[in-house]
């Protein structure tokens, strides 16, 4: 299965909720297009919900990686929320858990970006 | 004289992710087949899916899978034609000049998932061996 994106604006915070596989030529290309449109639309603080991402090989954690400078140097922020046990384990594992910053509520993670 | 292997299955394909995600799911059917547990699984298919991939991205027109299940083990190769990869090349992912690379972690779940890795110049190309064994029978089983 190939993988899906929504977006939706929550105060400010664009949060894009994907489902399916990020690998390589499967999600890995859709996740830069999604955050370079992003950025492209003026925000740059955005929410990653995984919750629904069912796999992820190196080149998909590669993606996020990217993703995440791409935003930082930006100036902005980005978030993961809702890992599941299989991208929770893989990011402990390469030790990005602590790189990134992490939520399992998008309340709370909405209430964490710099204002 | 005694043949400790079980099956062996093995398969040419050409250079694609479509080849890819074929050699994933056998590997997925053979190490369920195999016996071994739900969570091992998926670390054996992945694992194989980097070689994969690996040999997709560095190879070239073709690439070569084997799954050999022995008494002990699952045996699987991966073999490309490309120019070779020196392993003790890699540069370590976990290192804090690497960790926000956006490449170069396959090797390393590779080995982080199997439990013996080993790379074979080809002549051209590489070949990966990747080594899961099974767990050991328990007492009385």
């Amino acid at each position: 299965m190939s993988m899906k994106v929504h977006t939706r604006q929550v105060d400010g915070i664009t949060i894009l909720d994907l489902s399916g596989r990020i690998t390589l030529g499967e999600g890995s290309v859709t996740i830069r297009d999604a955050v370079r449109d992003v950025l492209a639309k003026g925000s740059n603080k955005i929410l990653l919900n995984l919750g629904d991402i069912s796999y992820i090989d190196s080149s998909g954690i590669g993606e996020l990686v990217s993703a995440f400078t791409t935003v930082k140097n930006s100036g902005g922020e980005l978030k993961l929320l809702n890992l599941t046990k299989k991208v929770h384990d893989l990011l402990q594992i390469t030790k990005l858990y602590t790189v990134f910053d992490v939520k399992d509520d998008e309340a709370t993670a909405i209430a964490s970006f710099t204002k | 004289m005694a043949d400790s292997t079980t099956s062996r299955v093995s398969f040419t394909l050409d250079s694609s992710l479509d080849s890819v995600n074929k050699i994933e799911l056998t590997a997925e059917q053979i190490a369920q087949r195999a016996g071994f547990d739900e969570d091992t699984i998926p670390h054996i298919a992945m694992a194989v899916r980097e070689a994969a991939v690996n040999a997709v991205l560095h190879g070239n027109s073709h690439i070569t899978a084997s799954f050999e299940t022995t008494s002990d083990s699952l045996i699987i190769r991966i073999a490309d034609q490309g120019p070779g990869l020196d392993p003790d090349k890699v540069p370590d992912p976990l290192a804090p000049e690497n960790i926000l690379r956006g490449s170069g972690r396959g090797i390393f779940l590779i080995k982080a998932f199997m439990d013996e890795v080993n790379f074979r110049q080809l002549h051209p190309g590489t070949e990966l061996t990747l080594i899961k064994h099974r767990m050991p029978a328990q007492p009385g089983t």
